[in-house]
């Protein structure tokens, strides 16, 4: 098949994809006019029933919690999956490389980069732990949040290297915590079974809503996330950056 | 604030295309830095800051990350196979 009949046959497949999704798009509702009864119920419950002010964090950690357990042990499977894969990469080659290869790292980052890095290091930790514990007040939420905790220990590395950002995470550490992370959600669920309710209903106290402590589980479960967040990310860096730079420049 | 939304959904487009025409794969990580980022902006002008919070930190950080990542691991492999067939298996590493 040479590339014009391709190109035509292209041209079909795109055209009727086209076509359809005009279809589909034309009687869509707008904005304006969006009269869903999850919206409702969700726009109408989410501060007085839960007293969490962010509707859409009320609904991935509470209304529709279940959803995230999956995603939570998607992420947790993931993680786990690649980093068997690497390791057994790394186990392959046990005896040293050849020195044909050059250290990957040898050139230090300038001091500018390194001044600046320090200065950002400690707001942007500031930063993820805001998002991740005000979850169900503002954007956010355990999610969000644990993604810029992990990258504010890659920014160290961007400044360092690899022994620096080995030196100051301990990978037992980063795995016990990701475990903690993933099991801590799915404890928290089994709180309102005490109550003979079922799996993850919001069974503790509600609180005062606009204040750190409300919302019942909702914050719990978003530093549970943020736990889990955190650590796989770091966990995906270790191996990669492990796999990648010191073989080749131990 | 329409035309805003309209201008977003155009500059989507187009940076999704320009990912797409990128055909060097170490280039393409900073395109899609870029694609996020914008799909970043669109998500707030379409106020859903909950989905720019996760897009700004999956799309311009997790995502081109991994993909650079594993781009390095690639070429570090192919490298290592270089340097192996050059020598031969018995003589061993010199290090």
């Amino acid at each position: 098949m040479n590339s014009s009949m391709r190109m035509v046959l292209f041209f079909f497949g795109a055209a009727g994809i086209a076509l359809l999704l005009v279809c589909a798009f034309v009687r869509l509702p707008g904005p304006q006019n969006l009269r869903s009864r999850y919206l409702k119920r969700i726009n109408d419950g989410a501060v007085p029933e839960r007293n969490a002010t962010d509707a859409v964090t009320a609904v991935n950690f509470d209304y529709r919690g279940f959803d995230t357990v999956g995603e939570e042990f998607i992420l947790f499977v993931s993680v786990m999956g690649s980093m068997v894969l690497l390791r057994q990469a790394s186990e392959k080659r046990d005896q040293p490389l050849p020195d044909a290869i050059t250290p990957a790292r040898d050139v230090p980052a300038s001091d500018a980069v390194r001044l600046w890095i320090l200065m950002m290091v400690a707001p942007k930790i500031l930063f993820g732990i805001y998002i991740v514990s005000h979850g169900q007040l503002t954007p956010g939420g355990g999610f969000q949040g644990g993604v810029i905790l992990a990258s504010s220990a890659l920014i160290i590395y961007v400044g360092e290297n690899f022994e620096v950002f080995k030196k100051i995470l301990s990978h037992p550490l980063i795995e016990t915590a990701e475990g903690a992370g993933a099991g801590l959600f799915v404890l928290i669920g089994m709180i309102a079974w005490f109550w003979g309710r079922p799996f993850l209903t919001n069974t503790l106290p509600l609180g005062q809503t606009n204040e750190l402590t409300s919302a019942g589980t909702i914050p719990l479960i978003s530093l549970a996330t943020g736990l889990e967040v955190t650590a796989g990310f770091l966990l995906l860096l270790f191996a990669f950056l492990q796999e990648t730079l010191t073989a080749s420049s131990e | 604030m329409i035309l805003i939304q309209l201008m977003l959904l155009l500059l989507v487009a187009i940076s999704g295309t320009a990912v797409v025409f990128a055909r060097d794969p170490s280039t393409q990580p900073v395109g899609i830095g870029f694609f996020g980022l914008i799909l970043t902006v669109m998500f707030m002008a379409f106020r859903a800051p909950d989905v720019a919070l996760s897009q700004i930190v999956i799309g311009t950080v997790g995502l081109p990350l991994m993909i650079l990542l594993a781009l390095a691991k690639m070429r570090r492999d192919a490298q290592q196979r270089e340097t192996a067939e050059k020598r031969p298996a018995k003589e061993g590493p010199a290090r």
